[in-house]
């Protein structure tokens, strides 16, 4: 064959491989959009479901428990995941301990969300009695969350450039003083686009929650209540029951949530790339 | 002493402490699944545990052979579609399309990661599992998992095949293409090989996403714990063994359920060190050339 | 008259690397002191070490005295933060903060504990005007300190070192990223805050520092290898070295 025709059929495998992932995708989107939809009304989202082996009923319960969790998540998530980025761009040293965190943080960034369900399951709804929980699940995806929002952090503040914080000490800013008003300041759209990132994978994370936050339909009414989310509500639908136009019309509210997020996401972090080279 | 100099101690001391939290998680989540686990171990063995092919709690039956086997074949059989289309399009993004192409493009691939696999697994329920019931079988089945799993891979491979791709430098490219050399010449000879590290890290680290799926993996794999001997036969993953039955298991069948999660991590640990060492060795080789 | 600062037999090394070596060196007040010498010298590193911007980087060491008004900045019990707001620093590239230019020459006064808006105010119009710059942005205060020009951005940043009050001011190469209409601004605004200020400007540019300095030390490798009145280092060099450099047969 000709390095002519050779290029042709290259051109059709790699044109292929970016169609079929489109196609994918959109397949994926279209679908449970025109099946879901027609489920999706006001009533839809204001019923609480009835739970069990039934599917009647709406979303109202389980959106609340993904907001509730999503909340108490964030709120112990956040102080440890961005200190430790701060830690990591600014003062770690390349020594023994530094790359003993950074070992941990990837490896902890791979582990399956199952293995962090069984942890929280020992730990939080066992051992320390906070039964299957709200709270059992928040921790639980602190523990999951911890290294994405570490990296997203390190890697926002690590773009932020050294002029800046050379021209805060030499103005007589301690070190803190400037990664406080300056650093942090100018890191900010990245640090939130790792935040909404975060909150994306908390409505979209189903394992770890299955085995610690117990899945009652009931309107969650504290921390340490059950509760279900959104995910896991559809799970329990398209399993536990037949109801599967109400599953769908889960998935097509999940599906405009993440559409939603990610828009938000890629505009966030393009102001940031476009602040960060001085515009 | 100043007062900003007790301030930046303490901040320094609380950052600290915020970076160290993902060691001790790290180190909690190994020794409480290692120790709930280690009593099912004791009483099975590790042998009739990680060889036995029967998982029959009922009967203190508690081989994790036929769990393992799925786990392996829906990896797989995920890869051996996701692989030429991950590569394909990720040699599409980091070279061949245009700036517009590519901006419509990645989002798509990033949105292909935020969808919920609960999500995945319903479209396998209603759309693969019955066509894979035209072929035989009851259609939740081996084949249904792979396919649903080469959807929810291919962003893995794609986004750090793409990094990969373009980070080979711009001589190499065009020294190849000023010997008269055509585009797909360049990329599949030059492009690709110089990459080659950073691609086997996206594939690594793709199969490692694919082991630890669970929820979509029990929707559409039928979960009966047998050894699948064929594409069409029901399956069961070591990631659906611990979520289907921890939430009513006690005594040594809860922990065998936690053995089983250490043999998952275990097996994460492998994948990853090897991604990890894939990827360093990259960029080691871009900058000694 | 004692000079304003002084260097002591001084030398300093990143990790083994000895960049300067036995650097004396008297700075007089309400002079410019301008330090010449081929890239990589040590210029900038001599600069860090006045106002102990050097133990940003990390692995270095440092032996001999740096003298402000007599007192050793290095001397133990001495705080840093004391030590910067005396002694200020403009960079060669211009480096404003993505803030308000308002918020770029308050920033150091708030960092040291000044609050009160009235001060504020004042210091911001006090800061623009000493560096030349309040009439043309008086009315942009709250405009971003980046969408000014390259040369008002260097003068916003010497504004923003002013802020604080300090006694010297230390540039390194502040107008290498300027075009010449803005160098000539800031040569003129130089002249100018010397009457107050005491100053060391690094420099690659010979004519640069013949025009402005009234003081001038050639930089060799580490080394300090002549130092004398501007006038005479220019028209009767004492050393070979010098000579060369400045007749440009040198690097
Ligand atoms: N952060 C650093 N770490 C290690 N070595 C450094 C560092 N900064 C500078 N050096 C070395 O110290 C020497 C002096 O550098 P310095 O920046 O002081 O030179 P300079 O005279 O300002 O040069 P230029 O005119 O190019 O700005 C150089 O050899 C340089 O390689
Ligand atoms: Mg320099």
């Amino acid at each position: 064959m000709s390095p002519k025709s050779v290029q042709k059929i290259a051109k059709v495998f790699i044109w292929g491989g970016g169609a079929i992932t489109v196609a994918v995708l959109l397949g994926i989107i279209l679908y449970v959009l025109i099946q879901g939809l027609p489920s999706v009304n006001m009533e839809f989202l204001i019923t609480p479901p009835k739970g069990g082996l039934s599917g009647e009923g709406g979303i109202s319960t389980a959106t609340v428990g993904t907001l509730y969790l999503l909340g108490i998540t964030l709120a112990i998530l956040l102080i440890p995941g961005i200190g430790a980025g701060i830690y990591l761009a600014e003062y770690a040293r390349d020594n023994r301990p530094t790359r003993m965190v950074r070992y941990a943080v990837e490896t902890l960034a791979g582990v399956p969300s199952i293995v962090f369900g069984l942890f929280g399951f020992a730990l939080f709804v066992t051992a320390l009695h906070f039964n299957f929980s709200i709270l059992s699940g928040a921790l639980t995806l602190v523990c999951l969350l911890l290294p994405t929002l570490i990296r997203t952090t390190e890697e926002a503040i690590r773009a932020v450039p050294r002029s800046y914080r050379e021209a805060s000490l030499a103005m007589g800013a301690s070190k803190w003083q400037t990664i406080r008003h300056v650093v942090l300041p100018a890191a900010m759209p990245g640090i939130v686009t790792g935040i909404i990132l975060c909150a994306g994978r908390i409505v979209e994370e189903t394992a770890c929650l299955y085995v610690t936050m117990g899945g009652s339909a009931a309107m969650p009414t504290s921390l340490l209540k059950g509760g279900r989310t959104l995910s896991l509500h559809l799970y329990y639908l398209a399993m536990d029951t037949n109801a599967f136009d109400k599953a769908m019309g889960t998935g097509a509210v999940l599906i405009i949530i993440i559409i939603i997020i990610n828009a938000v996401t890629n505009l966030l972090s393009q102001r940031f790339q476009a602040k960060m080279r001085g515009g | 002493m100043p007062s900003h100099v007790v301030v930046d101690r303490t901040a320094k001391h609380v950052v600290l402490i915020c970076a160290s939290a993902s060691f001790v998680i790290l180190g909690a989540i190994f020794i409480f699944t290692m120790r709930e686990g280690a009593p099912a171990l004791q009483e099975i063995g590790l042998y009739n545990f990680l060889l036995g092919t029967e998982w029959r709690p009922g009967q203190e039956m508690f081989g994790i052979l036929p769990m393992t086997v799925g786990s392996i074949l829906v990896t797989l059989g995920s890869m051996v579609l996701a692989i030429p289309i991950g590569l394909a399009c990720a040699i599409l993004l980091a070279e061949v399309a245009s700036f517009r192409v590519r901006r419509l493009l990645r989002p798509a691939v990033e949105l292909l990661v935020g969808i919920p696999s609960v999500v995945y697994g319903l479209v396998g329920m209603l759309l693969i599992v019955p066509a894979v019931r035209e072929i035989g079988g009851s259609g939740f089945s081996i084949l249904a998992a792979s396919l649903v799993l080469t959807a929810m891979v291919l962003p893995t491979i794609i986004s750090i095949s793409e990094d990969s791709l373009r980070a080979v430098p711009k001589g190499y490219k065009e020294a190849a293409l000023a010997m008269g050399a055509t585009q797909w010449q360049m990329i599949w000879h030059v492009q690709v090989p110089a990459a080659r590290s950073g691609i086997m890290a996206g594939i690594v680290l793709g199969m490692g996403r694919a082991i630890g799926e669970t929820m979509a993996m029990i929707m559409v794999i039928g979960n009966s714990p047998i050894i699948p001997t064929s594409p069409l036969s029901q399956g069961r993953t070591l990631t659906g063994n611990i979520a289907v039955e921890i939430m009513y298991a006690s005594g040594i069948h809860r922990s065998a359920l936690f053995s089983t999660g250490v043999i998952l991590f275990l097996i994460i640990l492998v994948l990853n060190t090897v991604a990890t060492f894939a990827l360093r060795r990259g960029l080691k080789a871009h900058h000694v050339a | 008259m004692d000079p304003k600062m002084q260097t002591r037999h001084l030398d300093f090394y990143y990790g083994e690397n000895q960049v300067l070596k036995r650097v004396s060196l008297n700075m007089k007040e309400r002079q410019i002191t301008a330090m010449i010498g081929p890239s990589g010298c040590g210029k900038s590193t001599l600069l860090r070490v006045l106002n102990r911007m050097n133990e940003v980087i990390p692995d270095t060491r440092l032996q001999g005295e740096v003298l402000l008004d007599g007192n050793d900045i290095y001397a133990s019990g001495v705080d840093v933060v004391e030590v910067r707001k005396r002694v200020g620093m403009v960079f060669q590239q211009p480096n404003p903060f993505p803030k308000t230019i308002y918020e770029n020459i308050v920033f150091g006064p708030k960092m040291l504990g000044r609050r009160d808006k009235a001060y504020l105010n004042e210091t911001v119009e006090r800061s623009l005007r000493a560096a030349a710059l309040w009439d043309e942005i008086k009315d942009d205060l709250s405009k971003s300190g980046l969408a000014l020009s390259g040369g008002q951005q260097q003068r916003l940043c010497i504004a923003r070192a002013l802020a604080i009050e300090p006694e010297v001011i230390l540039m390194d190469e502040p107008c290498s990223a300027l075009d010449p209409v803005s160098t000539l601004k800031i040569e003129e605004l130089m002249q100018e805050l010397k009457k107050q200020y005491t100053i060391v400007i690094v420099t690659h540019n010979m004519q640069q520092a013949a025009r402005v300095s009234d003081w001038a030390g050639f930089l060799l490798m580490g080394e300090l290898v002549e130092y004398a009145e501007t006038n005479e280092i220019f028209s009767r060099p004492q050393d070979k070295r010098t000579e060369d450099y400045i007749t440009g047969r040198f690097g």
